[in-house]
């Protein structure tokens, strides 16, 4: 890829992924010992340039989220390298990983599940601002205003708990979270695929929005096509642990490679009964 | 929330005139009364029949209910039939040491269970883990007056370092000392059983909490792991552990009467042991009252607890 403002230029990746894996233990018998190795992530290699969108698709259990959860330091990986920056960060201490939280962010999948039922909405912001000592502590009620505003969240948001909030709005509260440290990747894991179809496109547009505004690069993974072809610039296709195929949008769309995207593009429905028609005509052999 | 609590009082009215009848009913079914436990066989009839009609017990068993419930109105408890004391009186004298016994073991009990529950589950299927869950189980299943009479064998009789029963030392000053010497083998044998039960909730409450993903989040928020288990994770494990506590309040009232009795503390489970044994009605039913007080405040207490400590709970009217 080149630098879109002098193409001569070539763009140093923000993310670049190194022959990644990260194999669980499968663990039987009464020593527990190690049968075998269930093989998440296979060796994969990926760049993610600044300002873009990096689409990553699979079917369940293909290791999409597994590759979100080692590059924001919630696993380590078995083998490979994970370049944040030029940056090696796969084998930092905890410690050292505090450090580049706010680089490095994630929305989750279960807006749900993933916010503390206890904790107002509003500490729920605060916290990371807290922790991370990013402004003096009179500040942080006005920065806390501004993330709620930055989403689309009244301001009286910030006195309630997360049961009082919608999906959508939930996931709204999850993405402020994630931009409260000013990051500069985003990893999306999944980030619609528990919402309702029209709150979908609200958290999408939300997305791409932030993206202009901030200049977000995001890492966005999804298991169906729809949601990816809209936000992304580029896609990359899981399966099974490895990367089968990437390229642009249009490329993928237009003459998929390999036979799991064939496959992925077939699965996901088209509204148009007469684009319908057309793939059909297209693809029976 | 004060309108829930109006009407959760007022619902307790009815529960609390229940729960009298039916323990009169039992009480009367009960053989003998409290003349033929007082007086030895050889006393005449004539003189047992004088005292029956002196005590009240010989008008019909309802006109015998409603002297004590219009009593009762008046906050007036009776007279024991045995030591013609006023029942409030003794009731009242005996919380002290029955109240002492407990509180020091709930809180001992408590603090055991909720740090060790805790580490138990955060290193589940470690050593300490197995030696806690192993620990509790013991804690739940030696009966109270076998690990009393254990104790009282070792250390009263074998070692003769604790007192074997009573709150203080005949004779003595009846000093903080004194008292604190006779305080621990009762606390330890009630604190086994409190921790016991404890360490268990505690612990499972613990374990559904760390797979919960907000604790994710809290990690991918940057938060030490240290802040990660005491703000996000202990916070909400100890919500369900607040209900089980109310609980914990009857259960302790009731173990008290036996190990009050092995102890020979002088609180209310002896006076229920005793008055149960002399067929003192005026007392029982006090005591029952009281138990039955206890009971509801300790579910309300509990239920009240409970929305403070999570927001998610509210109670409509």
């Amino acid at each position: 890829m080149h630098n879109p403002k002098d193409p001569a230029v070539p763009l140093q990746p923000l993310l670049a992924l190194e022959n990644l894996k990260k194999y669980y233990p499968v663990r039987k018998g009464i020593i527990n010992h190690t049968v075998d190795h269930v093989k998440a992530v296979d060796g994969v290699d990926l760049t993610i340039y600044p300002g873009e969108t990096l689409g990553l698709v699979g079917e369940s259990g293909s290791g999409k989220s597994t590759i979100a959860k080692l590059i924001v330091g919630l696993e380590t990986p078995t083998e490979g390298r994970i370049l944040f920056d030029g940056q090696d960060i796969s084998r930092l201490s905890p410690r050292e990983m505090i450090g580049l939280r706010s680089e490095l962010q994630i929305v989750f999948q279960d807006p749900y599940s993933s916010l503390n039922p206890r904790k107002r909405v509003g500490d729920l912001l605060a916290e990371p601002l807290k922790v991370h000592r990013i402004m003096p502590a009179k500040d942080i009620s006005r920065e806390v205003d501004r993330l709620l505003e930055l989403v689309g969240l009244p301001k009286n948001s910030r006195g309630r708990y997360p049961h009082e909030f919608s999906g959508g709005q939930r996931q709204r509260v999850g993405i402020a979270r994630a931009l409260s440290l000013k990051p500069r990747l985003v990893v999306c894991d999944e980030p619609v695929s528990a919402l309702d179809v029209s709150i979908q496109a609200q958290i999408l547009n939300l997305l791409k929005e932030l993206q202009r505004e901030l200049g977000l690069t995001y890492l966005f993974i999804a298991h169906g096509l729809g949601a990816v072809k809209y936000v992304s610039d580029r896609i990359a296709v899981m399966y099974s642990g490895k990367i089968v195929e990437t390229g642009k949008v249009d490329e993928i769309f237009r003459e998929p490679k390999h036979e799991y995207t064939r496959t992925l593009l077939d699965a996901s429905p088209i509204a148009d009964p007469r684009q319908r028609n057309k793939r059909r005509a297209f693809h029976s052999h | 929330m004060f309108k829930y609590v109006i009407r959760r009082l007022l619902i307790a009215i009815p529960v609390l005139l229940g729960v009298t009848v039916i323990n009169f009913i039992i009480m009367k079914m009960a053989p003998g009364n409290p003349v033929d436990m007082l007086i030895s066989p050889q006393t005449p009839a004539a003189a047992l029949e004088a005292k029956r009609i002196e005590l009240g017990l010989d008008a019909p068993a309802y006109v015998q209910y409603w002297s004590w419930f219009t009593h009762l109105l008046r906050g007036d408890l009776g007279y024991s039939m045995v030591t013609y004391e006023p029942v409030g009186r003794m009731i009242f004298d005996r919380l002290g040491p029955t109240l002492l016994l407990m509180g020091t073991s709930l809180i001992i009990g408590v603090a055991i269970a909720i740090p060790l529950g805790i580490l138990s589950a955060r290193r589940q299927y470690s050593k300490l883990d197995y030696a806690a869950v192993t620990g509790s189980f013991l804690g739940i299943s030696i009966p109270n007056f076998f690990l009393g009479l254990g104790l009282i064998y070792v250390f009263s009789l074998w070692l003769k370092i604790l007192p074997s029963s009573g709150m203080s030392t005949l004779g003595g000053n009846g000093g903080f000392v004194d008292i604190l010497l006779h305080l621990i083998m009762p606390v330890i044998v009630l604190t086994a059983n409190v921790a016991g039960r404890n360490i268990r909730y505690v612990r499972s409450s613990m374990l559904e909490i760390l797979e919960q993903d907000y604790l994710r989040t809290a990690r991918a928020k940057g938060l030490k792991e240290t802040l990660v288990i005491n703000r996000h994770a202990v916070r909400n494990a100890l919500i369900p552990i607040v209900t089980v506590l109310g609980m914990e309040i009857p259960i302790l009232f009731g173990g008290a009467v036996v190990i009050e009795q092995i102890f020979s503390w002088p609180g209310i489970g002896q006076l229920t042991m005793s008055s149960i044994m002399s067929r003192d009605y005026s007392t029982i039913m006090g005591l029952n009252l009281l138990a039955a007080v206890i009971v509801i405040l300790a579910n309300l207490l509990t239920d009240i607890a409970y929305a403070l400590v999570d927001p998610r709970i509210k109670y409509s009217k």
